[in-house]
């Protein structure tokens, strides 16, 4: 699927930038969305070493393991894989706590710690994706969250009488968003195992 | 009021979270400064390894817009969604959301420039903004991290539940505002 979708956005726009007759605008456009992505990346070398420093410590102390027995009881309907205290609940737990408060630095450390700890337990194909990973990354995306500070932000420089006015609305739908993410993935859980 | 409370709570949470764990390292006796430093040996190799990944989602998807693709599959997709009463100001938010959290960005601060943040399309475009993720990126950069290519139903159940998300923001906004303003 994602092979498609790879193949249909660059084709596509090739194909539309050929027909406007500005071609060159294709490999400008690759050039700079590679840039963006490698600055990404290194933006991120700074939180990701931060962040896996602390959940070492954690993890020394005692605590990712006690997140995870917490955490158990509730996520064991959706990780039925994930064995009883894995370190990869405490990581789940904090991932989802850090998105709904909005804590963008925090979560994305956070996700690929638990990312790594899922992968630990991949048995199969290491190339392919676990259904405790499409769990998560359900959750994930889905993810009901609290603050939605930059929107707000912005709300804001443009003198909104009200700005948090949307906070309410923005839980209802991501509370939406999240229910159906879980019924799909519990779905295409099993439908994908027993083919 | 419960607003500025989680406010507050997110404020505090990080410092106070760095400073519980350190005191607990500290009364199981570890040895703080060693431990750290172990752990943070892997964020490297684990920032470095997103970086083929990444390249390949954000090329692709810079090429979809900057090349005028994007635009024209919204003008395409407008009458089919305002056939079931869509607003279709908002459709390229809503299409860029799961690509390119900057272009939408961009599109929703564009919107509320235009119409006011307090005018319906204005508060449509924040709560869409606010209640989805940029589903590609963030399956893209968790994936990579851990070198998997193959997504399987991951990208599935993302995007139906950005669409989930953007019923309900039409519906809810609706509901609670009006569509007037």
């Amino acid at each position: 699927m994602v092979n498609f979708i790879w193949l249909v956005l660059i084709v596509l726009g090739v194909i539309v930038a050929g027909t406007s007759g500005k071609i060159e605008v294709v490999t400008l456009a690759a050039l700079e969305g590679a840039n963006n992505a490698v600055k990404t990346s290194l933006n991120l070398i700074a939180i990701i070493t931060f962040w896996l420093g602390i959940m070492k410590l954690a993890e020394a102390a005692g605590l990712v393991q006690c997140l995870a027995r917490l955490a158990r009881p509730l996520l064991r309907f959706l990780f039925p894989e994930i064995p009883q205290n894995h370190p990869a609940f405490g990581a789940i737990v904090m991932n989802l706590c850090a998105n709904i408060l909005g804590l963008g630095n925090a979560a994305t450390p956070m996700g690929m710690i638990a990312m790594q700890e899922m992968q630990k337990l991949n048995q199969g194909n290491l190339k392919t994706a676990t259904s405790a990973m499409c769990t998560f990354l359900a959750l994930n995306t889905s993810c009901i969250t609290l603050i939605p500070t930059i929107i707000i932000g912005i709300r804001l420089m443009h003198n909104s009488a009200d700005p948090t006015a949307i906070v309410g609305p923005t839980i209802f739908a991501t509370t939406c968003g999240m229910i159906v993410a879980i019924a799909v993935d519990r779905f295409l859980y099993f439908f994908y195992r027993n083919r | 009021m419960l607003y500025s409370i989680i406010t507050e709570v997110s404020r505090w949470i990080i410092p106070l979270a760095i400073l519980f764990v350190l005191f607990a390292a500290v009364i199981k006796k570890v040895k703080v400064f060693e431990v750290f430093i172990e752990g943070a040996q892997e964020g490297f190799t684990t920032a470095i390894k997103t970086i083929p990944y990444l390249v390949a989602m954000l090329m692709a998807i810079n090429i979809f817009r900057a090349t005028g693709a994007m635009e024209l599959l919204v003008h395409n997709l407008s009458p089919f969604f305002n056939y079931f009463y869509f607003p279709v100001e908002v459709l390229p938010h809503a299409i860029m959301r799961p690509l390119s959290g900057g272009a939408a960005l961009g599109v929703a601060t564009n919107i509320i420039a235009t119409h006011g943040p307090d005018s319906y399309l204005g508060r449509l475009v924040s709560t869409m903004q606010g209640s989805t993720d940029t589903t590609f990126y963030v399956l893209t950069l968790y994936f990579g991290s851990v070198g998997i290519t193959r997504y399987r139903y991951a990208v599935i159940s993302g995007l139906a539940a950005d669409f989930t998300t953007l019923v309900a923001s039409v519906f809810i906004v609706n509901k609670v505002f009006g569509t007037g303003g």
